[in-house]
């Protein structure tokens, strides 16, 4: 039979480029409209190819100072203006982006590295789906018990990982609570924000209800330490957000901060272990593991240890790495050179101090920034793979006994986002969910979101809920 | 009492590739040496997380197969199908003309691939062998009082003889799901041991019906039971019960004979049978032995696509891969 002597590989499936418009140029968007920033101006790139994509504004502290005053200025008008109208624009911008949805998938995945499949299955549907869910809150406020009143002026710091969703995880709440936005996107992604602030003109929401002031470090300094900020809302590294604990410190802004996570991935011995491979592949290489609560610590049971790492192994030698935009792309590019250097670093270090190192075999693209699916054996929590966030495609995978170890190993750590458990007993699901201290415990999944369910840490993983009715409480009093 | 099968107890995959597995010192266990041995084997297989695996087949029906990929899955997929007819209609007359399609399943097009097999009621198995001849397709028959099993062993035995006596290549079995989902696994494993003697140099698939076993766990353990038994394929469904072959259920099985072959270095195929109807869904199914079994089962060896329907679409596609336009339903041929 002739078809049998060839193999089947999958022939590229690209999604076409062409129908997002990608400007040479992008300023600030300010008062809704676009203005220049004062800043030197940087550009950002397509991490899969290393190819400028397009020359991003700077917001030095004046423009960032025109901006926290437009929006100042807006608030006015939209905190007293009845909750219903405000849910109103709200579900005009979750249907505009369910709408533009491809758009805005492609978009991300040029400018973030993450496939297409992700961006297109999941970060933009949550999107949409965030702005739908807090609409329905603005005019029922009162029923949540966290006051009416609306805080004023928020500022608003994205990571890189999630750019769009982590915009509507922080937008969305606010404008629908009463307050006004001043957002920066992260530098390496600013592309889709900038998007978005079309989208916020395409819905004739108020100007200066919401902000979007591109750039670095600075900027967000600038940002966050404004005196007539009323609220500061960060996601991003524990290291900046310790900073921006500090800088508020002694103000009377109030602060949510959701940061780095080190989770644990506990796999008992009677756990559907396919299923649990599964989890454990998407806990750690979703987003190329660029995920605050990825599963970076696999905790396997002894007695089935060697079994599963089997099955997980053969499993991760299916994953494809490659072109994010290509439809059959598992793994797409690491964000940046500097972002690259650090899971280097950090897997060099894990060797180094004696772990065993194994990658899944792929080809990586000969452009662009590329990590292969790793993981590490022979690991134990006096490494720093096991204590340190990769924020890369670098699972680190310990091993316990009983539950009371599972437990003690998970917790060991500064951090306390996330953690998965994975047995069919239901009974040690709730009991281990009672004990570990993270914010989200999935019970035989992992890395899954719903904007109905509350996000955020335990110790150095931040405070303040996002998401759900508990996302609330940070925009009102 | 039909053959011991002596495994290792706690396989479910076990790693025999690595050297430190074959030398722990756990010792062998009989699972088939009574009811309650293989009851313990079968319930300790894994369990299947329903969720995770619905997600899981749900991803791999994600996958966008396109140009070349697109023309060696068509043509893989029509090479893989077991043309069909089960229906109380049937006559010499309509088989014939099923396995002239399946010879030629687009006249115009001779480089257009055979397909498998054709599928029959026992009664009809002469009729098709005779219209087949020595072009190489199979005649496979279904037995065992298809499609409910609900008949003495005996009449099971002499209906799976009658239709190898008559020339099939290939019997598709029911299981006793009574039995099964009452927990008397020996009876429907002695049962598949028992109708695998009685095929001779016939291949064997065994029909788990998926349908009326109803959850994952069922699906895997009858998975186990019928490849510890012998046969040498698993088949979802009768296509007489709904569901029938759904995706999900497919790649539980496709675990299921990954992990025996790890276990015990036997290969087992499979075969999705009922309710597959257009190219894009034969597709996912590849898709999917691809990445859960691995490429050695993308073979009419070892995975198969139990349709009547399917073809006619499958002819289609390719067509329009060919000429670059779709061609209406008058340009493939009825039968």
């Amino acid at each position: 039979m002739a078809a049998t002597t060839q193999k089947f590989e999958y022939a590229p499936a690209p999604e076409s480029r062409s129908i997002v418009d990608i400007k040479p140029s992008y300023g600030l968007f300010v008062n809704g409209e676009f203005v220049d920033g004062h800043g030197k101006a940087f550009k950002t790139i397509n991490p899969a190819s290393e190819e400028v994509l397009a020359e991003i504004a700077e917001a030095d502290d004046h423009d960032v100072d025109l901006a926290v005053k437009a929006a100042r200025r807006a608030h006015r008008g939209w905190s007293r203006m009845p909750g219903s109208e405000r849910a109103k624009y709200l579900y005009r911008i979750a249907r505009i982006i369910a709408e533009r949805s491809r758009e805005l998938a492609v978009l991300e995945s040029i400018d973030n590295g993450k496939p297409i499949k992700e961006s297109r299955d999941i970060d933009v549907p949550i999107v949409s789906a965030h702005f739908f869910y807090y609409a329905g809150w603005a005019d029922k406020l009162r029923y949540a018990g966290f006051g009416e009143t609306s805080l004023g002026v928020a500022a608003q710091v994205i990571p890189w990982n999630f750019p769009l969703l982590m915009l509507a995880w922080k937008i969305a709440p606010a404008l629908a609570c009463g307050n006004t936005v001043v957002l920066k996107p992260a530098e390496t992604t600013p592309l889709t924000a900038l998007l978005f602030a079309e989208i916020c003109q395409q819905a004739d929401l108020p100007p200066g209800v919401v902000n979007i002031v591109t750039g670095a470090g600075g900027t967000g300094q600038a940002l966050v330490g404004h005196e007539d900020v009323d609220k500061v809302a960060f996601t991003g590294s524990t290291e900046v957000g310790k900073a921006i604990a500090r800088t508020v410190a002694g103000t009377d802004k109030r602060v949510t901060l959701e940061l780095g996570g080190k989770a644990a991935n506990i796999v008992f011995d009677d756990a559907p272990l396919d299923q649990a491979v599964e989890g454990i592949v998407n806990g750690i290489f979703f987003n190329q593991g660029h995920v605050c609560c990825a599963g970076s610590r696999l905790l396997v049971q002894e007695s089935v240890a060697e079994d599963v790492l089997h099955r997980l192994k053969r499993r991760m030698a299916t994953l494809r790495v490659g072109d994010p935009l290509d439809k059959n792309t598992d793994v797409g590019a690491i964000n940046s050179a500097e972002q690259l250097l650090r899971i280097r670093e950090l897997s060099d270090i894990g060797e180094a101090e004696g772990a065993e190192r194994w990658s899944a075999p792929c080809e990586l693209p000969s452009h662009g920034y590329w990590f292969p699916p790793t993981l590490f054996t022979d690991v134990t929590q006096a490494h720093r793979i096991a204590r340190e966030e990769i924020f890369g495609p670098v699972l680190s995978v310990l091993t316990f006994r009983t539950p009371a170890e599972a437990v003690a190993k998970a917790n060991n750590t500064p951090y306390g986002l996330s953690a998965g458990v994975w047995t069919d007993k239901g009974s040690l699901i709730l009991k281990m969910a009672n004990q570990l201290r993270a914010g989200v415990v999935w019970a035989n999944t992992f890395n899954k979101f719903d904007p109905a369910s509350p996000f955020g840490g335990y110790k150095e993983s931040g405070y303040g809920r996002e998401g759900g009715k508990h996302g609330l409480e940070a925009y009102l009093r | 009492m039909g053959s011991q099968v002596r495994i290792h107890p706690m396989l479910g995959g076990m790693v025999t590739t690595e050297s430190e597995v074959e030398t722990t010192s756990i010792r062998d266990l009989d699972v088939t040496g009574s009811d309650s041995s293989l009851r313990r084997f079968l319930h300790g297989l894994p369990g299947v997380d329903q969720v995770g695996a619905e997600q899981r087949a749900a991803a791999l029906g994600t996958r966008s197969i396109k140009t070349s990929a697109k023309a060696y899955a068509l043509d893989l997929a029509i090479s893989m199908v077991d043309l069909t007819t089960l229906e109380g209609q049937d006559t010499e007359g309509k088989v014939r003309s099923l396995a002239a399609k399946a010879m030629h399943p687009d006249p115009s097009d001779p480089t257009c691939p055979s397909t498998a097999a054709v599928c029959v009621y026992p009664d009809m198995v002469a009729t098709v062998k005779e219209a087949l001849g020595s072009s190489g397709v199979k005649v496979a028959a279904v037995a065992t009082a298809f499609p409910s099993g609900r008949a003495a062993m005996d009449i099971k035995i002499a209906d799976t003889q009658d239709a190898v006596e008559a020339g099939a290549d290939e019997i598709d079995m029911v299981i006793d799901r009574g039995a099964f989902l009452s927990g008397r696994y020996l009876e429907v494993f002695e049962e598949i041991v028992q109708i695998r003697e009685a095929c001779g140099d016939a291949h064997l698939k065994v029909i788990l019906e998926t349908g009326e076993l109803q959850t994952y766990d069922n699906v895997r353990r009858a998975s186990w039971l019928a490849m510890l038994a012998g046969g040498h394929f698993i088949k979802t469904s009768t296509g007489k019960v709904q569901p029938a072959a759904t995706l999900p259920v497919t790649l539980v099985m496709l675990e299921a004979v990954r992990d025996f072959r790890e276990a015990t270095g036997t290969m087992i195929g499979v075969k999705p049978a009922g309710g597959i109807r257009t190219a894009k869904d034969a597709i996912k199914f590849l898709v999917t032995v691809n990445e859960v079994a691995g490429p050695d089962w993308l073979d009419p060896d070892w995975f198969r696509f139990g349709a009547s329907t399917l073809l006619n679409d499958l002819l289609m596609q390719r067509m329009k891969m060919k000429t670059g336009r779709y061609s209406g339903p008058d340009y493939v041929t009825v039968d």
